[in-house]
């Protein structure tokens, strides 16, 4: 209310001027400053606004010049006359004074003769607001944009002019095509021609934008309102007691509509009793009967008839009134076209975000399944091919990003570090699976519980002795400058770098393992050992050496896993034991002794998690409970998992 | 069938006989009927013990007689623990709510009273609702019943899915290790109904007790968790001995076998598995109470392995082995992670305990399975046929 009177007194102000302009003689500035003299020199956010806006739309060549320089406390005021100058200090502390109007030197004076005029900072931003209009039209094309950022800010109905009077003149083409998406988006919102407002809304149609949406969802903002037949206005829908809203509720909505009269809430039931014992009774019922709804009504009924409280209305007659009247959603906008218009736009601009998220979502999904792929094609080699339950594989995952860290606290480069620990990392978690496999695993290959003991006892180890080293809270493990930012297909899809360098990592993985396991010496005598020792083992091949090469690259794997799960999430010494339980559901769920089923764990176990998510937003410990036990009765159909070893490799 | 079952195990009344003996130090050392030795706390953290012990008997009987490394029955001693703890929960919150309410001039409605134990028990979690698992909460017989009923239907429900695809060994452990993550993440959320991250807690304070010191209801707690432990032995030891525990441990060393004999070795797996999570689920229920406390962090999928540690360590297929098992790296684990233990100054660096603890444990873990895969109970056995010699 306060917005439209201020709006109608300045253009009643301007017609002022415009009447002036035309008998006597032109205003200047210095009249205009004159004229709003008293709110210029109170300096309130609260009353300032008409002396900004009359000098914003004189027309004057001077006005964005003093804006700007009352924006930036230069603009001063002779206290014997109130006239406005600009001024300059001089070396003997005195001020020059110089004229607005003519930028002419005027005359020197003393500090004390003047008052400078110091605008706070809710002033200076509403200034910054009307100089807008004319930095819409600056020289410098960066000038411009800035303003346009202004406008996307905090957008009013006074920037819809002043940007549509300054499309015309734009000459750089990406200006002007912000400019003249931004005006679409201004006229939507503030337009009040309904014929320009619905063209401009049918010109967003398709328009992923989050801003087109924003200026669209307020049009189809809607208030519950209760009438006797049909309200006023613009409706939306109709609305049905018990389905759409409960009886109270619509009650409520009479009673705001002053259609019926309020009914008290239990707890001022409550107190209205607890005024009224007399002599340990309640309308005849004693206090102590009144612990149940029924007697409570009951009592109040009864003051009610004595007239102690104004009214009693009983559930009967409640019921009755909602039942009387009917009850809208209707539209705060008035323009039924508008809203119709708006609802069609959003509702296709709705289906084709809907799409995009669905896209969006799968880029997610895919780059989850390339970590858990990560994380468990470690896994894949000492579970899935040897057999050996390695509870402290996520330790050395842990471990690799470690040495991440600490290469990077002696190499600064980010990407020089990363080439560094990529391959430090393998070593480190390859010497120490080495290490583990020939003092503790050797002795267990046909106790594979006990080996689950033993490893779970080498992880809780080496947890603790990270915490002991590193502490516990989380080391960063920056990525290169490069990998920073995401590939934007449009407003709804992105992916980050780091996911799509992860998801590279994962297919490089999987081709290194192929061509390891297939086309090496190394590959050979590893499928051998796995599939018969003894028969390898007589045809020249050493299986212990085997078996600690095997182990050695599925840990040194784990290590390089680290590096890259510590670029993007936290490093701390439970990194590890957050992905254990999913790595071994991934080789479990894949199939065990093979690096496609891996894969294919890893990916339906990737999009499983994000499917749900998206079915049960904001919740992923949720998301992360439904996984599980869905993988758990996934067992039950496929124990074997997805790609199941047939025949002799199948083993037992 | 000449000779009755507790001659045929002797070491039943030698354990029986000790746990009275040290039950009875216990508490004529205690606060409330002795001299005082012994602290509340102290006696607290020995009727944990005791229930863990009881616990580690189940986990005995499902690993050691019948090869199930099952690393889903922590989480089973805190569904228990859940269930009494409700009960604990609403009823102390609706005796604070009953007397504040009191003061007013009029009595409160049911609905009254609902409201305002919601708002009690759940503002931490931004509701005042109260959700529909507490629907027998104010039922303490209900309650109990629960205890036994809920984990042994999740155990029924979870084994006879996994038995019946034949999911064995590893597989199995990792499922039930699935579980235990599964049930932990639930319980995370505030949605679950059950305080999310803040668990249920003040449970030391038993309804109907306020009038009676700590110290005493502490010394009950444990007179409970002993006889619990005592009643849980004789029936592990009655179940692992006689045919029933021939199969059994037939299962564990060829269950092939046994299947061809004409045994249904998932019946059998399944009745362990189910008996066994019940009993944790009861160890959880007297452990609780005692340590006050309890949230979805106590699932968490390590405590569960801890448990396997401990029988491992103790010795398996050994009943007292269990027990010594638990109750030594439990009661080690008080010790040094409660800043009691001496600290090793090397001149260079000094050990502290606080840190150190869990590496000593995680290595002596590695120790026992590759060199003393028998455990303790193995050094008894050396010890007893020294004897017999």
């Amino acid at each position: 209310m306060a917005r439209i009177f201020l709006a109608t007194l300045t253009m009643t102000l301007m017609l002022l001027f415009g009447a002036l302009s035309a008998t006597a003689q032109s205003p200047t500035i210095q009249s205009i400053l004159q004229e709003n003299e008293a709110i210029i020199a109170k300096s309130s956010r609260k009353t300032i606004e008409p002396a900004i806006d009359a000098i914003r739309d004189s027309g004057l060549s001077g006005a964005r010049d003093v804006l700007e320089k009352w924006q930036a406390k230069e603009l001063w005021q002779r206290k014997d006359d109130k006239q406005f100058f600009f001024a300059r200090a001089n070396e003997d502390k005195t001020y020059t004074l110089i004229d607005i109007e003519t930028g002419a030197d005027v005359e020197a004076v003393e500090k004390n003769t003047l008052k400078q005029i110091k605008p706070n900072s809710g002033i200076r931003a509403m200034i910054g607001a009307a100089l807008v209009q004319f930095q819409l039209l600056a020289d410098d094309p960066l000038v411009r944009s800035e303003s346009l950022d202004a406008i996307q800010r905090d957008p009013n109905a006074t920037h819809l002019p002043a940007l549509r009077g300054a499309i015309d003149g734009e000459t750089d083409p990406a200006i002007k095509e912000r400019k003249e998406r931004l005006l679409r988006l201004l006229t939507v919102q503030f337009e009040t021609d309904p014929a320009l407002r619905i063209d401009a809304i049918e010109s967003l149609r398709g328009d992923l934008g989050v801003d087109a949406r924003a200026a669209l969802n307020p049009i189809l903002a809607t208030t519950r309102v209760a009438a006797i037949d049909r309200p006023d206005g613009n409706p939306a829908a109709p609305l049905t007691v018990g389905k759409d809203l409960t009886e109270d509720e619509a009650y409520d909505l009479l009673v705001a509509a002053d259609l019926a009269l309020p009914v008290p809430t239990a707890a001022e039931m409550r107190a209205a009793l607890s005024d009224n014992i007399v002599g340990g009774k309640v309308g005849g019922i004693p206090t102590s009967q009144l612990n149940t709804e029924e007697n409570r009504t009951a009592a109040y009924a009864a003051l009610a008839e004595a007239g102690a409280v104004p009214f009693f209305i009983d559930a009967a007659e409640k019921s009755a009134a909602v039942a009387a009247h009917s009850y809208f959603d209707t539209y705060i906008e008035t323009n039924a076209d508008v809203t119709t218009a708006a609802a069609d736009v959003l509702d296709a601009i709705n289906l084709k975000v809907g799409a995009s998220t669905a896209l969006d979502l799968g880029l997610d999904a895919l780059s989850l399944a390339s970590i858990f792929f990560l994380a468990a094609i470690g896994l894949a080699i000492t579970f899935g091919v040897m057999g050996v339950i390695n509870m402290a594989h996520g330790e050395f995952i842990m471990l690799g990003a470690y040495t991440g860290y600490v290469v990077q606290q002696f190499i600064t480069n980010y990407t020089v570090s990363i080439i560094v620990a990529l391959p430090l990392a393998f070593a480190v978690t390859f010497a120490a699976g080495v290490l583990m496999e020939r003092l503790v695993i050797r002795h267990l290959y046909n106790r594979p519980l006990e080996t689950l003991l033993a490893t779970f006892g080498i992880s809780i180890a080496l947890q603790q002795l990270a915490k002991n080293i590193f502490g516990t809270q989380a080391r960063p493990l920056t990525s290169p400058g490069w990998l920073d930012g995401a590939l934007v297909f449009n407003d709804v899809v992105a992916i980050s770098y780091i996911r799509i360098a992860i998801f590279v990592l994962a297919l490089i993985f999987l081709a290194l393992f192929l061509f390891i396991m297939k086309r090496t010496r190394l590959g050979l005598e590893v499928r051998a050992v796995t599939q018969n020792p003894r028969m390898a083992a007589s045809m020249g091949i050493n299986p212990d050496k085997i078996n600690m090469m095997t182990f050695g690259l599925g840990s040194g794997i784990a290590g390089i896993a680290g590096v890259a799960i510590g670029l993007f999430a936290k490093v701390t010494s439970e990194l590890g034991s957050d992905y254990i339980v999913q790595s071994f559901m991934t080789v479990v769920v894949g199939g065990v002794g093979n690096i496609w089923g891996t894969l294919a764990g890893a990916t339906m176990i990737g999009f499983l998690q994000k499917g749900i998510e998206w079915m049960n937003p904001g919740n992923t410990l949720a998301a992360q409970t439904f996984m599980i036990i869905f993988i758990i009765i996934f067992i039950q159909f496929r124990p074997k998992g997805i790609i199941a070893l047939k025949g002799r490799a199948a083993g037992d | 069938m000449e000779r009755s079952f507790i001659a045929r195990n002797p070491s039943i009344l030698i354990f029986l006989a000790c746990l009275a003996g040290f039950t009875l130090i216990v508490t004529m050392l205690s606060e409330s009927f002795g001299a005082g030795i012994i602290g509340t706390s102290f006696l607290k953290t020995l009727g944990k013990t005791l229930c863990l012990c009881l616990v580690a008997i189940a986990m005995d009987l499902v690993w050691g007689y019948c090869g199930i490394l099952s690393l889903g029955h922590f989480a089973f001693f805190g569904l228990g623990g859940y269930m009494i703890g409700m009960w604990l929960m609403f009823e102390r919150t609706k005796g604070i709510v009953m007397t504040s309410l009191a003061e007013a001039d009029i009595p409160p409605t049911p609905q009254e009273i609902q409201d305002a134990i919601g708002t009690q028990i759940f503002g931490v979690v931004g509701g005042s609702d109260i959700p529909w698992v507490w629907a027998f909460a104010d039922s303490l017989t209900l309650q109990l019943a629960l205890v036994i009923i809920i984990p042994g239907l999740l155990a029924l429900i979870f084994g006879w899915l996994a038995f019946r695809s034949r999911v064995t060994g590893v597989y199995l452990s990792i499922l039930t290790q699935a579980m235990t993550l599964a049930l932990s993440l639930y319980l995370f959320q505030n949605e679950s109904g059950l305080r999310g991250n803040n668990g249920l807690s003040g449970l030391q304070n038993v309804p109907g007790w306020e009038a009676i010191p700590q110290s005493t209801v502490s010394l009950w707690m444990f007179w409970a968790s002993a006889l619990a432990l005592g009643l849980g032995y004789v029936l592990v030891a009655w179940i692992v001995s006689g045919k029933f525990g021939s199969v059994v441990r037939g299962i564990r060393d060829d269950e092939a076998r046994v299947r061809f004999l004409g045994y249904s070795v998932e019946g059998y797996k399944l009745f362990i598995f189910t008996v066994t999570a019940i009993i944790a689920a009861i160890a959880g229920t007297l452990y609780y109470p005692q340590a006050g406390i309890i949230n979805p962090g106590e699932i968490a999928t390590s405590a569960s392995i801890y448990l396997a540690v401990w029988v491992a360590i103790g010795g398996r297929a050994r009943i007292y082995g269990a027990v010594i098992g638990a109750a030594l790296v439990s009661l080690l684990s008080t010790w040094f992670t409660g800043g009691q233990a001496p600290n090793v100054p090397l001149g260079f660096y000094t050990i502290q305990w606080v840190d150190w603890w869990l590496v000593l444990l995680g290595l002596s873990f590695v120790f026992v399975t590759l060199f003393a895969p028998k455990g303790i109970g193995g050094l008894v056995d050396k010890f007893a046929k020294g004897e017999a010699k």
